[in-house]
């Protein structure tokens, strides 16, 4: 009896896809709010700047309808992706490690930041030497400061380091065409 | 001039010393990034963007080719050593030749691979010097509302048809068209999706979006996944010269697979999936080796989707020069690479960018030969590259990730967007939303909606524009026939097969 009652049970309503079939649907919310926003001259009233918003927003209520129905059916997850529990620590350590990037990428410039950055994301993906990791992530930062910087013309945020660097370059350049 | 002059002129162009460094230099970093999981062409093209303000257009778009063609060789090495596809294109790629790696034939699946992808190649790349100047024949007849319709049936195709679902796809797509939008409308002057923020009147760079999407959050994704299986490199054994009987078995493939390759990425429709997937499935019909697929790797399986693939992916570079059509992510950064250079992609271009554009398809047959050379001779370099630990890759391509986003404007403001589009792109790829939409419909999006509006304005506000010209209409039934079809050929295949489960009345 029991077994023919589990067959009959509907499917397990998938929570995360749930979330992202409501997420979806407050993301229309806020295109509408911003889309009321967008000031509309009464002159140019053909095809004004709200008509793709509004296009936009109708497409993603329906979108988001759709999902939170598929969500309610059981929800689209392969089972492998299921199965595999999620490493947070491994997240943690990454998000750890971005948000030290933001942080101090202003105050100490960009090589300090992304070295902080570096040991922590290696250590988060299981690298257990901060020290040898701190100095590759610096070879690696200067490099990509210096390539990007220099070759390709893009100022990236300069510090202490990228300063003293960039004195110690210009003399030697100098020396070199005096 | 027809076809055979301008391609000499673009040889002339591409054979000058420094355009030919620029082809090494492209196809170099194209290989290692499609060796090294977790990077790809669109990626590093949105990273390299910048360089658009230093060079000449035909430098730059000569390096983008080089990168983009350099990454489909060099995906399949991982494909075959590692199992782990380095692109969505090469996952049947991984099917055979892993199998053909562990039975100790890796130096034939790479060799087939390699010299399938330079054979398809090369003839894709004659289908675009041919075909380029028929399209855009026929695209001169184009107005606004056969635009406009072009680009629906584009978004439908890239988003629903493509893919494992049709909704999540136009999810993505509509994600791209909000992000598309934001900043000044360039009609009218007024800002839109600003959130009252000075820093979003110019837009979201495609730059951001890109790396947001594709770098923090597959790092992000690879993070949480450290308790799933890992891959061991399988090691290279085996000559890398292909014996006669693997010759035989290998160039019908590579025929047969840049026929299908071609045509399916050169339709406004575009994917490299499809194609290969198709040729995987004709190779194994048509094989006198059945019982090698699937057991020890058969060669076939890896010669024809890899030529499939490598032809489609020339395929896409004709709607992309002749339309302004793009309809992969990699095509997408390149029309915004266009597009920084004050150009627009379109029927003219041809003509008025000969110079352009001829040299960036006689330079795609120089990295051809040149990337054969790159991966075959010198295949032991890359494997190398293979062993870069996971860390160390990861942590790398957050420090570029950083580089490329905190350039665009110094600003923090950049990382906290490029952030929560990582933590957007995590949440993607975890529960199977494409990627790839989300770009497309970020750059192409207001492209549509300037042609929806000039057409409307033409037309003086009637809507019975888009299905009165016979063309527009053909495009809108075309779009919708390819998102409902699928899900109605589906519905009439369960009801049929449906009937005798269901029968009530189980005792």
């Amino acid at each position: 009896m029991s077994t023919s009652d589990q067959q009959a049970s509907p499917p397990r309503l998938g929570v995360p896809e749930l979330l992202i079939g409501v997420g979806l649907l407050a993301c229309a919310g806020a295109v509408a709010w911003q889309t009321l926003a967008i000031p509309v001259s009464p002159l140019y009233s053909k095809v004004g700047p709200r008509v793709f918003p509004y296009i936009t927003m109708a497409g993603m209520i329906v979108l988001s309808l759709l999902l939170i129905v598929a969500a309610l059916r059981g929800g689209w997850q392969p089972e492998e992706e299921k199965e595999t529990p999620t490493d947070w620590k491994a997240m943690g350590l990454v998000v750890a490690g971005l948000v030290a990037n933001l942080l101090l990428i202003q105050p100490l410039g960009f090589t300090v930041a992304s070295v902080v950055m570096f040991v922590l994301v290696c250590f988060g993906f299981g690298s257990r030497h901060p020290l040898r990791d701190a100095l590759l992530g610096l070879v690696l930062a200067l490099a990509a400061y210096f390539g990007f910087a220099r070759a390709l013309g893009v100022n990236i945020g300069a510090g202490l380091i990228e300063n003293q660097l960039n004195v110690l370059i210009n003399a030697v350049l100098g020396i070199g065409k005096g | 001039m027809d076809t055979l002059g301008y391609l000499a002129h673009g040889f002339a162009v591409a054979f000058t010393p420094t355009n030919l460094l620029w082809c090494l230099l492209g196809t170099t970093l194209g290989t290692a990034i499609g060796v090294l999981p977790g990077l790809g062409p669109a990626l590093t093209i949105a990273l390299l963007l910048p360089i658009t303000y230093q060079v000449a257009p035909e430098a730059s778009f000569i390096l983008f080719a080089g990168i983009y063609y350099g990454a489909m060789y060099g995906g399949s090495t991982t494909s075959i050593l590692l199992n782990t596809p380095g692109e969505s294109a090469t996952i049947v790629t991984a099917l055979e030749g892993n199998r053909m790696a562990r039975s100790g034939r890796g130096g034939a699946a790479l060799a087939t691979s390699a010299i399938g992808s330079f054979v398809a190649g090369t003839i894709g790349t004659l289908g675009v010097a041919f075909l380029a100047p028929i399209v855009v024949k026929f695209a001169l007849a184009f107005g606004p509302a056969e635009y406009f319709s072009l680009m629906v049936l584009a978004f439908i195709t890239v988003s629903a048809v493509l893919g494992s679902s049709s909704v999540r796809g136009l999810t993505s797509l509509f994600v791209g068209f909000v992000i598309g939008m934001i900043g000044v409308d360039l009609q009218t002057g007024q800002p839109r999706f600003t959130f009252g923020m000075g820093e979003l009147l110019d837009g979201v760079d495609v730059i951001v979006v890109a790396v947001g999407l594709f770098a923090v959050g597959e790092t992000l994704y690879m993070a949480s996944r450290r308790y799933a299986g890992k891959d061991e490199i399988v090691p290279l054994k085996g000559s890398l010269y292909m014996t006669a009987a693997e010759w035989a078995r290998s160039w019908k493939p590579w025929l047969r697979g840049a026929a299908i390759g071609f045509p399916i990425g050169a339709m406004p429709a575009g994917g490299a999936e499809i194609p290969t997937f198709l040729s995987y499935a004709i190779e194994k019909k048509l094989s006198r080796h059945k019982e090698e697929f699937g057991t020890v790797g058969a060669i076939e399986g890896v010669a024809g989707p890899e030529a499939a693939n490598n032809a489609s992916a020339a395929g896409v570079l004709v709607p992309m020069l002749t339309l302004g059509l793009p309809t992969s992510a990699t095509a997408a950064i390149m029309l915004s690479a266009f597009q920084s250079y004050g150009i627009n992609p379109g029927p003219l271009l041809l003509t008025t960018q000969a110079n352009l554009v001829w040299g960036l398809i006689a330079s795609l047959f120089i990295a051809n030969v040149i990337l054969v050379i790159l991966n075959l001779p010198l295949i032991g370099l890359w494997v190398r590259l293979l062993k870069i630990p996971a860390p160390q890759l990861y942590a790398g391509i957050l420090v570029f990730a950083t580089v490329g986003t905190y350039g665009i404007s110094q600003s923090p403001i950049d990382l906290v967007i490029l952030y929560l589009l990582g933590a957007a792109g995590f949440l993607m790829r975890r529960f199977d939303f494409p990627t790839a939409p989300v770009i497309i419909g970020m750059i192409l999006g207001p492209l549509a909606e300037t042609q929806f509006r000039r057409a409307m304005t033409i037309a003086n506000g009637d809507w019975t524009v888009f299905y009165r010209h016979p063309l527009s209409l053909t495009l809108l039934s075309l779009a919708l026939i390819g998102l409902v079809g699928p899900h109605i050929w589906a519905w009439i295949e369960h009801r049929r097969t449906r009937g005798p489960e269901h029968v009530p009345g189980d005792a």
